[in-house]
């Protein structure tokens, strides 16, 4: 009895939570005018809209650009700095990693708000490096959370004996050091990534005129009506923020069965 | 093969003081044992040779050579860490071949140098298996490989057997010191195992609280230690504090309570002279008789068993002689003492040492 009113809880739970992103799903393939039900028949057509909308076309490749650049930035800064705080005795290590995790403790519409002010102050203005900047600082934040996991269960004696044995510093880390933390290197890069596409709040603040990423393009279009295209550009975002994740955690996996830990 | 020295070596973390100044001379081909409880500073000393930490002073010499400065991917060493340090994303081959990619081995020479070390250590088949698919004692023989394929002029071992369990350890320590002696490197071997110190050792090297207490060989060490201390840690020990009366050629009288006048030999006196001196005797040395037994030549005391740990091969008894209790270790030939039963204990005087001091 008790157990049968947890499991149709947590069905429902699972129904409150999955049934809009659903629904968006499946109004993608309706072939009617308008984005919402009844269904009048399926239809790829607001795909291929989608796939004709020059705006969407280019809020996509900077959302795209603008990711992988965040991911690329943010794994290494984040790659150096767990190696710094793990590896190396540096006074107020604890402190410095409070003050990195900081940012997903604040609200982001604050941290938007601070950087902003703060490079009004310094008379810098909005330019898709600011926007770079934002997404790197709290996207940095869970790369370094992944990684400084990882490196501190790589055992500090595996890369003594590969220096023992002749491999300097450097090749330590490339020979050793990197090939066992890349699970972890490769999670951090995908989290980036994909909190940097998804994100529309920081994104509001900092992007510069005239440049779009999909979430605020997105956004901009909902002003007038919820246009049918929308459905289908949600549809496109489900499969890349979900399916690149599991697709990447699914080759971490794999390596991380070939490394043997 | 290299001789390894210390002059002088210092360590200190902070305020504390991991290594007093230590002097030691390990010469070329020469199985070392630093031996210690844990924190007395072998471990340190042995990360000080292979480069891992910098002497606060001192110098450290590899092969007469200053190395202070040297970093540790150039000193040239082999070392086998406790939890085997095995790479492992890299295959048993890979892991051997580490060393020899960073040395001028002609390509074509690597896989040989491999196998030959694979053979060493009787592993000849694994070249192409994951090291987590091997078992401990596997893969200690594999990280010893890797060491030694290098050809070091230092192999370094920091507790390589105490992660095995204790029959494979056996095993291991005749196994290390056969390939030792096959190829002839000078090692330093760390341990905190008394039993693995002696079977192995050319020379142990006692340590306490960062400072050496005694270096000889391991018959040395245990039949005369130099210290209470090295008594203690090398086996058990009945020490009792006396007094010596003369010094002579042939040894000093040792006036010791319960067992009166004692004559230990010059060899077991060391450099005691008259004054408050201790008679150190080893467990294993103090023998129960019946009291009715013929014990001429030893010395002896009327006793009463207190104790008896009962070990299959040995027995160890707790005995009291007057208002002290007396530790001894006894083969068993038939059936042990009884628990309160009435005994005499002895020893032979030349089964005992001397030491200075109250």
């Amino acid at each position: 009895m008790g157990w049968n009113l947890i499991r149709a809880w947590s069905i429902g739970v699972y129904i409150f939570m999955f049934l809009p992103v659903a629904v968006v799903v499946l109004l993608s393939f309706n072939a009617s005018q308008f984005g919402s039900f009844p269904m009048t028949g399926f239809s790829l057509r607001w795909f291929v809209e989608l796939w004709n909308n020059e705006a969407i076309l280019r809020a996509f490749r900077t959302s795209i650009v603008l990711g992988l650049m965040t991911a690329m930035i943010s794994t290494t800064l984040g790659v150096l700095a767990s190696l710094a705080l793990v590896r190396y005795r540096v006074p107020g290590a604890n402190t410095i990693s409070t003050l990195l995790i900081a940012p997903i403790l604040v609200p982001e519409v604050v941290l938007a708000v601070a950087l902003l002010l703060f490079l009004n102050f310094l008379g810098i203005n909005k330019s898709f490096g600011l926007l770079l900047f934002g997404h790197v600082i709290f996207t940095l934040p869970f790369v370094i959370l992944v990684v400084q996991a990882r490196l501190i269960s790589i055992k500090r004696d595996v890369e003594e004996a590969a220096m023992s044995l002749g491999a300097t510093p450097v090749q330590t880390f490339f020979q050793i050091t990197l090939p066992l933390m890349l699970p972890a290197v490769l999670a951090g890069a995908l989290f980036a990534f994909t909190i940097s596409f998804d994100d529309i709040t920081g994104t509001l603040f900092w992007k510069p005129g005239g440049v779009e990423t999909v979430p605020t393009q997105i956004f901009a279009m909902l002003r007038n009506s919820i246009s049918p295209e929308i459905n289908a550009l949600g549809t496109v975002m489900i499969v890349m923020t979900v399916g690149l994740p599991l697709l990447g955690v699914g080759i971490a996996r794999q390596l991380a069965k070939k490394s043997g830990t | 093969m290299s001789s390894v020295t210390l002059k002088n070596i210092v360590k200190r973390f902070g305020s504390f003081t991991a290594v007093h100044p230590t002097n030691l001379e390990i010469p070329e081909g020469t199985f070392v044992t630093l031996l210690g409880p844990s924190g007395c500073g072998k471990t340190t000393n042995l990360r000080m040779i292979a480069g891992l930490l910098d002497p606060t002073e001192g110098e450290i010499l590899i092969g007469g050579k200053r190395v202070n400065d040297v970093p540790i991917h150039k000193r040239n060493l082999g070392i086998v860490f406790q939890n085997y340090a095995l790479f492992p994303h890299k295959t048993v081959a890979e892991n051997v071949a580490f060393g020899l990619k960073y040395r001028d081995v002609p390509k074509a020479d690597i896989a040989g140098k491999v196998q030959a070390a694979l053979d060493l250590v009787q592993l000849p088949d694994v070249g192409d298996r994951y090291p987590k698919a091997l078992s401990g004692g596997q893969q200690q023989r594999i990280a010893l490989a890797r060491a030694i394929v290098v050809e070091p002029e230092v192999l370094l071992l920091d507790e390589p057997l105490s992660a095995l369990d204790a029959n494979l350890r056996e095993d291991m320590r005749v196994e290390l010191k056969r390939i030792q002696h096959q190829i002839g490197v000078t090692t330093v071997f760390v341990t905190h195992d008394q039993s693995e110190a002696l079977a192995m050792s050319d020379t142990i090297v006692v340590m306490s609280a960062g400072r050496v207490e005694q270096v000889g060989s391991p018959s040395d060490v245990y039949n005369t230690p130099a210290s209470e201390f090295v008594a203690n840690f090398l086996g058990a020990s009945n020490i009792l504090a006396g007094h010596c009366e003369q010094k002579d050629a042939q040894g000093v009288v040792l006036d010791a309570p319960l067992f009166g006048k004692v004559h230990v030999p010059s060899d077991k006196a060391g450099q005691v002279q008259q004054g408050p001196a201790k008679l150190v005797l080893r467990a294993e040395k103090l023998t129960l008789f019946d009291e009715s037994t013929a014990t001429d030549g030893l010395v002896t005391a009327p006793a009463r068993v207190e104790t008896v740990d009962y070990q299959g091969q040995t027995v160890r008894y707790f005995v009291r002689v007057g208002d002290t209790q007396l530790q001894a270790i006894n083969m068993i030939d038939d059936t042990p003492f009884a628990e309160g039963s009435a005994v005499t204990v002895g020893f032979r005087p030349q089964d005992c040492a001397a030491l200075q001091g109250g």
